[in-house]
């Protein structure tokens, strides 16, 4: 899979890499003879005709020597406070604007910082894309949500979210823009889409959820790290879910999402709240779909709806047992870096009570090694969490909607049925009346009947569209699946292997320390 | 100098060099253990040339209430006061891993065989291990008091290697327990009481000075001990939770149908193995870290006992000083108070002066033995960079070669990693084209990946 590294940076010519990429070379190549601590020429990351994600990150010190590992991190800060570094060209766009603003969250401590940019931002515009949509349209848009900002006080406050738009579509007025926007603005946006696009067969993206607790804790102004986690987590999921939407072709075009993304004001989307009129409206109507699913029985005609939905179903069944897993290894992952620290304090401790000069030291020694250990599980829990969980948890969410543009099918085929039988019903009723011989009555009946073929044909076509663009859609969502989960793993194991890296440098730095003990 | 047992095959911990002073007139191994129903069967093999013992190699099967009973002969001996008894060896405790494995055997139906199987093994290698380090423990203490030029020729310890025959020692039973217990507050508040007491002065710096460290060092070590122990038992979470992961992207994987089929089958490979490296993590750390640590820290209390006895026995010399001028002035009863002084003050000054070359040997073990626990926990971690890494690591030039049953390291993980993510690479495809192997331009892998990391 493919290159979610851009050529290293080699100062200048992108266009010239990019014809290297044509390559399909391995991606790890460069990785891999780094490792080797052998000043590989960077070998530009191949391009398989896949992805190009423009992810943020270790990234570009992969090329770099082995010695340099140690300002990993470092660098990833500095770079992605640059903007991460340049996209690969696209083959038909206008020069592209540079890059996506994916601005460290201020509230958060730089250590999570140099993380929260590896949250993956996922991202397409490979030709591959492009030549797919079949439309010559340029895929060209980024999005970024940054700077949560309290606003306001007490249970009133909320959190603003500033949403940055770059872009060289020409349906919006400008090529770069941001907007201020509140978590129920996106609640509002997605309603305002599943309301139309839903029913029709469209995988809307599902938003990220509320979150009682979390908020409440934000509001009250406690500023600990567990609010400044949960402002960081939701700034992520909301990210993500903007850039899923906007990948959609159809949704795209929707007003409402280019109001969202460019109008300054935006009306308060009261709808959103959980106790309001319309909450409660949402809740009954998912019972009562609830209900009619099950009483529904279609008649499948075509195989291929079954089987799509028995995968999604045993899908979203492993994906739910996987999600559980990896959030007790974040959770375990946590603890024992927490318990390395503790560890790292009394090895210190120890170290300053040892009266042996030689080995206080090298207690000293185990202890910041100990300290930087835990520094590192930190990190590795966090890769674990942005990386791995919340994937997992986005895809449940997304198969959730899946399923649901499944039943529309479902209820639409059965307002298909039903018009059917009613038309039944009503050339029935018009023989009747012929053998009674009643021309008013006859006449009506004759106008019911046209009327109810006209919805026989409508409730046809409905069907027959939205099983295509049921098809269309599932298709779309399933390499999107597949892109998404291949870049995250990738992601996942360098973010592995680094953590390793390091581990080996800390002790081999230490050896020789143990080793002078006299 | 006391080694810790090498996870050495099974029923046969071998000990790496103990080093007798040179002197291998008297050989102690437990050759041998079993454990049963609720106790453990250590069988002590002697080898000596001393002219005591009746033969030259002979072995005695010993329980751990044996042990503590030798343990106490010594401690109650007062010929002995001067020296530092080697800490009694642990109660093996194997109720933790056995009421595991028991939840397990009920457990729950919703993990599958696979699973099931991999969690029985690793809670089995736990017991093994634990059974491993109770015989390891109970060696150590033999070997120290046959390496300790006074303690072993006392004769209960030759009783103990030589009586063929149960030595009917039964468990303490509660009021004995309760007994050692009260005993043990009673000594605490001695020695408040003595230390407080007016005109007592320490005489020698070097005492003074060890007592103070002594103190610190035992409550600063316990703690370190403790968490140690959490982190262990992190990372031992950490490794199982890898379990379920693994066996969940495997069923992931096999359900798939385009090419992230094979991603998700390689990764739940690649988190089989690295469970296996983070457990072996966690119990190197074990074994290096927090075993020593134990150690040490039970040592520094029987340190802290000594110093304990002496400091008693400078409280009796003062009373015995008193107690004359008393009987002087009184003119009474002086030859007794005289000698009775005189023995004071000979037990004190030999005390003293055994206490002192203990120290200094207590220290020198404490340090050697850091020394290299530590190394070899350095190395342990990066083993296998020495084994495995490519020519021109930095790495390679500063290990000596050790050869460890287990074959831990982080750099087996991260080939574990490389492997998993070569083979990702090379089906980089379309799914609507069709999976295609770009196994042609796949670049040759500088690791070897022929070396299977989680050999051993």
């Amino acid at each position: 899979m493919a290159a979610e590294r851009e050529p290293p940076p080699l100062g200048d010519g992108k266009p010239t890499d990019f014809e290297e990429l044509e390559d399909g070379e391995d991606l790890f190549t460069s990785t891999v003879s780094t490792l080797e601590s052998s000043p590989s020429s960077p070998e530009p990351a191949g391009l398989a005709e896949d992805i190009s994600t423009n992810s943020n990150g270790p990234k570009p010190a992969e090329v770099v020597l082995d010695d340099d590992r140690e300002d990993l991190f470092a660098e990833a800060t500095e770079e992605v406070s640059l903007d991460s570094p340049e996209r690969e060209p696209i083959l038909s766009s206008e020069p592209s604007p540079a890059v996506t603003p994916v601005t460290p969250t201020t509230l958060i401590a730089p250590r999570i910082e140099s993380k929260s940019l590896s949250a993956p931002v996922i991202f397409d515009r490979s030709r591959e894309e492009i030549e797919e949509e079949a439309n010559g349209d340029v895929f060209d848009i980024e999005i970024g949500v940054s700077d949560p900002e309290k606003v306001g006080d007490g249970m009133n406050a909320y959190m603003a979210y500033r949403v940055t738009t770059k872009t060289s579509l020409s349906m919006f007025s400008k090529s770069e823009f941001s907007v201020k926007r509140r978590f129920s603005d996106f609640l509002g946006l997605h309603s305002k889409l599943a309301s139309k696009y839903l029913h029709v067969g469209y995988i809307v993206p599902p938003a990220p959820e509320k979150s009682i607790v979390g908020m409440t804790k934000v509001k009250v102004g406690k500023e600990d790290s567990s609010s400044t986690e949960f402002v960081e987590k939701r700034r992520a999921a909301l990210e993500r879910y903007l850039q899923r939407t906007v990948k959609h072709p159809t949704l795209l075009q929707d007003p409402d999402l280019r109001q969202f993304l460019e109008s300054s004001e935006l009306p308060r989307a009261v709808n959103t709240q959980a106790l309001s009129g319309a909450g409660i409206l949402r809740m009954v109507n998912k019972a009562a779909d609830a209900v009619n699913k099950m009483t529904i029985k279609m008649n499948e005609s075509d195989a291929w709806f079954e089987e799509k939905q028995q995968q999604f179903e045993n899908l979203d069944q492993q994906l739910r047992k996987l999600h559980a897993s990896v959030e007790a290894l974040v959770c375990h992952r946590k603890e024992l870096s927490a318990n390395t620290a503790a560890f790292a304090k009394s090895a210190a401790m120890l170290g300053n009570s040892e009266d042996h000069t030689a080995l206080s030291r090298a207690l000293s020694q185990l202890a910041e090694v100990e300290e930087k250990i835990d520094q590192l599980h930190q990190e590795q829990a966090f890769a674990d969490f942005y990386m791995f969980s919340e994937l997992l948890s986005d895809y449940i969410r997304l198969i959730a909607a899946v399923k649901g543009v499944f039943d529309h099918r479902m209820k639409c085929w059965q307002k298909w049925e039903d018009a059917q039988i009613t038309l039944l019903k009503k050339r029935e009723t018009e023989a009747k009346m012929m053998v009674a011989n009643k021309p008013d009555k006859i006449q009506q009946a004759k106008n019911e009947i046209r009327e109810w073929e006209a919805k026989v044909q409508q409730g046809e076509r409905d069907f027959e569209q939205i099983s295509k663009t049921i098809r269309k859609e599932v298709g779309r969502f399933e390499k999107e699946r597949v892109k998404d989960f291949k870049t995250v793993i990738i992601k996942y194991l360098e973010s592995l292997v680094q953590t390793q890296q390091q581990l080996i440098k800390y002790w081999e730095a230490f050896l020789p320390e143990a080793k002078a003990i006299a | 100098m006391e080694e810790h047992q090498e996870a050495g095959k099974e029923g046969k911990p071998s000990s790496t060099a103990v080093d007798l002073h040179g002197d291998s007139s008297l050989q102690v191994e437990i050759s041998d253990a079993v454990s049963e129903r609720d106790k453990v069967k250590f069988t002590v093999q002697t080898k000596s040339c001393l002219p005591h013992f009746a033969q030259t190699e002979f072995s005695v099967v010993r329980q751990h209430e044996e042990f503590i009973w030798l343990h106490d002969a010594y401690v109650e001996n007062e010929e002995y006061a001067g020296l530092i008894i080697p800490p009694a060896p642990p109660r093996p405790d194997f109720e933790a891993s056995r009421e595991k494995l028991q939840k397990l055997g009920e457990g729950d139906s919703s993990i599958t065989r696979e699973e099931f199987a991999k969690m029985k093994q690793e809670l089995e290698a736990e017991y093994l291990a634990i059974f491993k380090k109770t015989v390891a423990m109970h060696e150590v203490f033999l070997q120290r008091l046959a390496a300790h030029p006074t303690l072993r020729r006392d004769h209960n310890f030759f009783v103990f290697l030589e009586y063929g025959q149960d030595l009917s020692v039964r468990g303490k039973n509660r009021k004995e327990l309760l007994g050692g217990f009260l005993r043990n507050i009673v000594k605490s508040a001695d020695e408040a009481l003595i230390t407080g007491m007016s005109g007592l002065k320490e005489v020698d710096d070097f005492f003074e000075h060890e007592r103070t460290f002594l103190l610190e060092y035992h409550t600063r070590i316990r703690d370190a001990c403790l968490r140690a122990d959490r982190v262990m038992h992190s990372h031992k979470c950490l490794a199982d939770d890898y379990i379920p992961i693994s066996a969940a992207l495997s069923s992931l994987g096999t359900q798939e149908v385009n090419q992230l089929k094979t991603s998700f089958l390689k990764l739940a490979e690649l988190f089989e193995r690295l469970r296996k490296l983070e457990g072996r993590m966690a119990s190197d750390e074990d074994l290096k870290l927090s075993d020593m640590l134990r150690y040490y820290m039970r040592d520094s209390q029987a340190a802290k006992d000594l110093l304990y006895r002496r400091l008693r026995a400078l409280a009796d010399y003062e009373n015995a000083n008193k107690a004359l001028d008393k009987a002087r002035t009184r003119n009474r009863e002086v030859r007794t108070a005289e000698s009775h002084q005189q023995l004071c003050c000979q037990r004190f000054e030999r005390l003293s002066d055994s206490a002192k070359q203990e120290l200094m040997d207590f220290k020198s073990r404490r340090v050697s033995s850091f020394r290299k626990n530590l190394i070899e926990l350095a190395e342990l971690e990066l083993k296998h960079a020495k084994l495995q890494g490519p020519p021109g690591t930095p790495c390679q030039g500063a290990m000596e070669t050790r050869s460890w049953g287990n074959k831990g390291g982080t750099l087996a993980a991260s080939l574990a990693i490389f492997q998993c993510q070569q083979a990702l690479h090379g089906k980089v495809q379309d799914p609507e084209l069709g999976t295609q192997e770009q196994s042609s331009r796949r670049a040759t892998t500088p690791i070897n990946p022929g070396t299977d990391p989680t050999q051993g």
